[in-house]
């Protein structure tokens, strides 16, 4: 491969959000067997799939991901018991916003990796690669003249004041008659 | 609690199609629970709208700001500083918090985000049951706590008709008829002589709309009652 082919290369940014339980041992375990895989994965430890929310997915292809995936455990080996069934709905969820928005569902996926499969771990992160190579880069990467917007902080002197709650408490009559 | 319903995101982009500068105001009480309008919905839904028109190659700014209810004033105020950068607004509060705010800011088109649904209760994760249709007049003192004027689809004060099936409600074969769920409720309290009682026609007029009501401490001119 000369040169310029290789500048010219589209390299994707693919973003992992990996279980400390099972995905991401996986990938310590990858590292230990001295496994090599696409160094395009930016892996992100999280504590159990399940915390993924749609927010977070869609702010990576915001940011210009140019793929995302998530990676849990097993089924039935979740060390929270539903976490990793949890991040699948949210997953599939996901791509339905995706799909409004106009982008391939195919840039998001939800893979089930055990602690013990380090060359599945590999497997997966060049797959995923792979695929985001093949759909080329995310439209919404770059080349934006625009503004992007944000949220409003809003300062905390401007929340009038709120009242105590006393929601869930249990008033005994007998014992404000004492 | 009213739960709600985030509109189709074709329906709403469409409504944005016209503007460049759009202020999303989501609402911190009932949708947020109901995960419709709270201040998690309004990122997506800024995130999605953003990237819709990025992908489109269409200039739109859209920013967030979720306060923690729209149906009272004070909580509208601090929006005054923010709200005259923008060329509409959209709001994922109930119908009340939509029009209130509409109501607060004339000069600015506020645009619904949200289609509200009814007063209920979540019975499950992302699940929500209609429990109540605001009659002004609640007879569930009669009733073992079960309303039917929500959850008959008849709305029968002396149930249950000859519809009933097993449980089921004729209307909707996956409905519990509600006078079966009433006359196991009063069975196990030991208080089926409600049953018996014929309940007469229900008054209304006093759910007419608008509705209004003013707190007996709060009326202009309250009755005295001074003892003299």
């Amino acid at each position: 491969m000369n040169r310029e082919t290789a500048a010219s290369r589209f390299e994707p940014t693919v973003i992992a959000y990996c279980c400390t339980y099972c995905a991401y041992t996986a990938g310590d375990l990858a590292g230990s067997m001295r496994l090599e895989y696409a160094p395009n994965v930016r892996v992100i430890k999280v504590p159990c799939s399940g915390t993924i929310n749609s927010l977070l997915l869609l702010k990576a292809f915001e940011d210009g991901a140019d793929a995302v995936y998530v990676a849990g455990c097993a089924v039935g080996d979740c060390h929270f018991l539903r976490g990793n069934l949890q991040a699948m709905k949210t997953v599939e969820y996901t791509k339905l916003l995706l799909e409004e928005i106009g982008l391939e569902t195919e840039r998001l996926e939800f893979f089930h990796i055990p602690a013990s499969a380090g060359p599945l771990f590999a497997q997966r992160a060049n797959q995923m690669t792979e695929r985001a190579r093949q759909l080329g880069p995310n439209p919404l990467r770059s080349g934006t003249p625009f503004g992007a917007g944000g949220k409003l902080a809003v300062p905390p002197d401007q929340h009038p004041p709120l009242p105590t709650a006393s929601f869930g408490v249990l008033k005994r009559h007998a014992e404000q008659e004492q | 609690m009213i739960v709600a319903q985030r509109k189709s995101f074709e329906q709403i982009a469409q409504m944005l199609e016209p503007f460049e500068r759009v202020l999303i105001v989501g609402c911190g009480t009932c949708v947020a629970v109901c995960m419709a309008g709270g201040e998690k919905e309004v990122e997506i839904l800024a995130a999605e709208l953003r990237m819709h028109a990025k992908k489109q190659g269409r200039k739109l700014l859209v920013d967030e700001i979720t306060v923690t209810r729209q149906c009272d004033k004070e909580y509208l105020e601090p929006l005054a500083r923010y709200i005259d950068q923008y060329d509409a607004v959209l709001s994922l509060a109930c119908g009340a918090g939509v029009q209130f705010l509409a109501e607060r800011y004339e000069d600015k088109l506020v645009l619904p985000g949200v289609d509200t649904r009814f007063i209920g209760v979540a019975e499950a994760p992302g699940v929500w049951d209609q429990r109540c249709v605001a009659c002004a007049d609640c007879i569930l003192d009669q009733t073992g706590g079960i309303c039917p004027m929500t959850r008959c689809a008849k709305n029968l004060l002396n149930g249950p008709c000859g519809g009933t099936n097993h449980g089921k409600c004729e209307v909707d074969g996956q409905k519990d008829c509600a006078w079966t769920l009433i006359y196991r409720r009063l069975e196990k309290l030991g208080r089926l002589d409600l049953m018996r009682k014929i309940q007469p026609p229900k008054d209304y007029s006093v759910s007419t709309k608008p509705a209004r009501y003013v707190h007996p401490a709060f009326e202009e001119n309250p009755q005295k009652s001074t003892g003299d």
